[in-house]
């Protein structure tokens, strides 16, 4: 009898369905104004546990300690000569380093070209061509700086945003603490209304920093709470708005489109939106390709912030992205501490993967 | 997830077609392909190796086969390789004599531990345990408060003091026992590998609490540091199994493949959405499938027999069957098809989606649903009854009580109607293309045999009833292959050809499915 009720069920649910989505493929896009604020629906968990210490990371010593990524390659290159197994041992290093199967294949094919005209001879010629490639592919043209216009009365604002999980919530913490100690008035704005207790975690950070916080009600409308906090740093002169947002998945459309909303409503006078940051894990594969892609599409990203370096991950995915999108990455965290965010650079960088 | 694989696959098997045998250029070129989409899907260099010389294996120790064209074979040796490799050995939970049954969950920052521990009990919950969550995290901000509020949405009971990692687990423990619980669930903070003290920690809490099971939680997103992940977590702490969260993404989910074949344990449960509901236990020759791109017919299944009721569903289904089918009815099914997880989950599992409906299905707005719930509340028990009684004022009523546009309103109307359209015509038995639904079919033979056993198994398959309930012709032409119909329709052919000689495997399980 189950089966049979099983059967029916699947009958019925298969029927319901169909109808929704007939339903959601001929109302595509409706007008966002007239509808209830969509749902918010992704769980989010991030990482933060903040240190008291504070010292300065080191990027390469960070990174450096827990490298050896090329080692094996790379003590292969250093004076030796360039045969099959090398090209072998280079791909591998780039695959396992999160470059990517397209991205390692252009920077070797390159370098092939190069040691078959004989430009190139010696191994550590090969390596610091490699280094060259790498870094070539990581150049900007604009500044790695955070862009901030400080006009009167419009206060600047920040728009963290990512994937669940990749440490949204810390970034901002970590951001609000250097900002203010830099001079500027920060406020933040708790955009992550989905998260259980996600502005509770804010709200510590802001404690921490003694900065000001604009929060509202779990499951409330996040672009009310960023569109309050404007209002709020315009009227009482702060400079700049710092606004989290809940964690989402780049293929939830509707999501996606929240975020939007978000960007417009910020972006609204007295709100002047300078920087979008995507937050990326340096230990996401490669569909972190995909999540710059769909949010760069959706909300204009400005900049990367390549979150938990300091672990085994080696982040050569931001390789892929600035190489196919042109996204800078700006920030780095390196550790668990409020100043383990460090401006990046590719040239530490680099070394760092290298060796 | 894994659409790179299957396109590829799809690609070697056109260019195979037409060959009569495998030559070995054709093979290294098919295999180096298949690495490619690995490790795009980011499979670890050496599982993604490892998987070819598999391939390479069968394909070639079963060169004789002479049913199956070269393409074929290929696919068939990846379809086997990948339940091999996710498959194997299954967890298979043994509850403690003395409850209850200790869970550590371990995992790196930002995986998914605090909403995969409550997704775990509130799983438990529903298996009919009753579990106590422990909050062992108290590095990051709120992640206590975080458990809370998730542990009271599952309705589980959750405890945590503010003194330290390893004595608030003990306490845990304790209060478990002494409220009588027989699982006890305890989330950590996340933590790097390389950070010794932390690592040291999650061993005290492992000595302290003396856990039956160890789960890692991976985040489906992972790179190629999911081996080193694993492998030093597994060196610390002697996983028993593996969660992966985040599946709903479009990460192809190539750590699955990787962890499992590095550390050899198990995936015993997958988080797929965003609510407590979406999370199951995996199951590795329906991940082979749902690779292979041909849905997940059995999830659906089970997802359903857990969260409907059955009454609601038959009364439901045999209105609609005999075309009777009113708004009043529409509402009472929507609402135990919400129960199941959200839509755009749900229409994934579906066989034989194409890629254009997946992308359909992951637009479907779980708030659209409420909408049409609140229009539908919204009338009156004569206008659900009768659909053309709704005339403009009565529509425009609606749309005000319901909180929406009498567009809204206009739309379900329409679309309800022609739903009842296509009911009718099912219950005649001669129903037209489902627009927009070229094929729906493809249940493999061994989903329907399965449903065709567990009928039996519950007394009587009765199958004649199910037909008469169906409609006299005894089938549903638009659902060809639909469990427990196994005379609708062409089954369309599996891929490999050969699937009816295949072991069918009950990986992943953890307990026996709940009595019916």
């Amino acid at each position: 009898m189950t089966a049979v009720l099983i059967a029916i069920g699947v009958v019925v649910v298969l029927a319901v369905v169909l109808l929704l989505v007939l339903r959601s493929r001929r109302a595509p896009g409706a007008p966002t104004a007239v509808e209830p604020a969509p749902k918010q629906a992704v769980i989010a968990v991030e990482e933060a546990p903040p240190q008291p210490e504070v010292e300065a990371a080191t990027y390469k010593g960070r990174l450096g300690s827990v490298r050896g990524l090329f080692s094996g390659a790379v003590t292969a290159l250093r004076g030796g000569r360039i045969d099959a197994a090398t090209w072998d041992s280079l791909e591998e290093a780039l695959i396992r380093a999160d470059v990517g199967v397209s991205t390692t294949a252009a920077l070797l094919a390159e370098l092939k070209g190069r040691v078959e005209s004989k430009e190139i001879a010696s191994g550590d010629d090969l390596l610091g061509a490699l280094g060259h490639s790498i870094r070539q592919l990581l150049a900007v043209s604009d500044s790695r700086e955070l862009r901030f216009d400080g006009e009167a009365g419009r206060p600047d604002v920040w728009l963290v945003v990512g994937v669940n999980g990749v440490g949204k919530t810390t970034t901002i913490g970590k951001l609000a603490r250097q900002q203010s100690a830099a001079g500027r008035s920060v406020l933040l704005a708790a955009g992550d209304t989905f998260r259980a207790a996600a502005a509770d975690q804010l709200g510590m950070w802001a404690e921490r920093s003694n900065v000001d916080i604009v929060r509202g009600a779990e499951g409330g409308d996040p672009s009310a709470i960023v569109f309050d906090a404007v209002q709020r740093a315009a009227a009482r002169g702060n400079d700049l708005v710092l606004a989290d947002t809940a964690g989402r998945l780049h293929n939830k459309v509707n999501l996606v489109e929240e975020l939007k909303k978000i960007r417009r409503v910020a972006d609204r006078d007295p709100g002047n939106v300078t920087e979008v940051l995507l937050v990326l894990d340096a230990t996401t594969g490669q569909n972190a390709l995909a999540q710059a892609k769909q949010f760069t599409e959706a909300v204009t990203v400005t900049g990367i912030v390549l979150t938990k370096l300091d672990g085994t991950a080696k982040g050569g995915i931001v390789i892929a992205v600035q190489r196919e999108l042109g996204l800078p990455v700006k920030l780095v965290g390196l550790g668990e501490g409020p100043d383990d965010l460090v401006a990046f650079d590719a040239d530490e960088f680099v070394d760092a993967l290298l060796g | 997830m894994f659409d790179g694989l299957s396109t590829r696959l799809e690609g070697i098997s056109t260019r195979l077609r037409g060959k009569g045998r495998i030559s070995q250029a054709d093979l290294d070129e098919a295999l180096t392909d298949i690495r490619n989409a690995l490790l795009e899907a980011d499979v670890e260099l050496s599982v993604a190796r490892r998987f070819c010389d598999g391939i390479r294996l069968r394909v070639s120790t079963e060169s004789l086969s002479k049913s199956l064209t070269p393409g074929q074979q290929v696919i068939k040796a990846v379809h086997e390789e990948l339940v091999g490799v996710l498959g194997g050995e299954s967890l298979k939970i043994s509850y403690a004599s003395r409850p209850p049954t200790v869970i550590l969950m371990a995992g790196l920052q930002g995986a998914g531990k605090t909403t995969a521990s409550a997704k775990l009990a509130l799983w438990w919950k529903q298996q009919g345990r009753n579990p106590i969550l422990v909050g062992a995290d108290l590095q990051r901000p709120a992640a206590v408060e975080q458990l809370r509020i998730l542990g009271a949405q599952a309705g589980v009971t959750v405890f945590s003091e503010p003194t330290n990692p390893v004595a608030a687990a003990k306490a845990g423990l304790k209060e478990a026992q002494r409220l009588g619980k027989d699982i006890c669930i305890i989330d950590t903070a996340g933590r790097l590998t390389i950070d010794a003290d932390l690592m040291d920690e999650i061993k005290s809490i492992s000595k302290g609490t003396d856990p039956h099971y160890t789960f890692l939680v991976i985040d489906a997103m992972i790179g190629q540091d999911a081996v080193a992940t694993a492998k030093a977590f597994h060196e610390t702490l002697a996983l028993d199994a593996v969660i992966l969260s985040k599946l709903d993404g479009d990460a192809r989910g190539g750590a699955a493949l990787s962890v499992k074949g590095v550390v050899g344990k198990p995936i015993a449960f997958a988080s797929t959405g965003e609510r407590l509901e979406d999370f199951d236990l995996f199951h590795p020759d329906r991940m082979a499938d749902r690779i292979l791109g041909m849905g997940d017919v059995m999830s659906l299944i089970e997802q359903a027999e857990r969260t409907m009721d059955h009454d609601e569903v038959a009364k439901g289904a045999a209105r609609l069957m005999s075309g009777q089918f009113t708004l009043d009815d529409f509402l009472g099914q929507l609402r135990q098809v919400k129960k199941m997880g959200s839509l755009g989950g749900l229409m994934k599992l579906m066989p034989g989606m194409s890629k254009e409906m997946r992308q359909a299905a992951g637009q479907i707005d779980d708030g659209e649903v409420s909408k049409v719930e609140a229009i539908v509340s919204s009338m009156t028990g004569a206008e659900r009854d009768d659909v053309n009684l709704m005339d403009g004022s009565r529509r425009s009523r609606v749309a005000r009580g319901s909180g929406t546009s009498i567009q809204d309103v206009n739309t379900l109307l329409k679309q309800f109607k022609e739903m009842q359209k296509m009911m009718k015509g099912m219950a005649s038995g001669n129903m037209p293309n489902l627009p927009g639904m070229p094929n729906m079919g493809g249940l493999s033979g061994r989903a329907a045999r399965k449903m065709a056993t567990q009928g039996a198994g519950a007394g009587g398959p009765d199958f004649d009833m199910l037909s008469q309930l169906m409609g006299d012709s005894g089938e549903l032409p638009a659902f060809p292959g639909l469990p427990g119909l196994p005379a609708a329709g062409p089954v369309r052919p599996v891929v490999g050809g050969n699937k009816g000689t295949k072991k069918k495997k009950k990986g992943g399980r953890v307990t026996p499915p709940k009595g019916r």
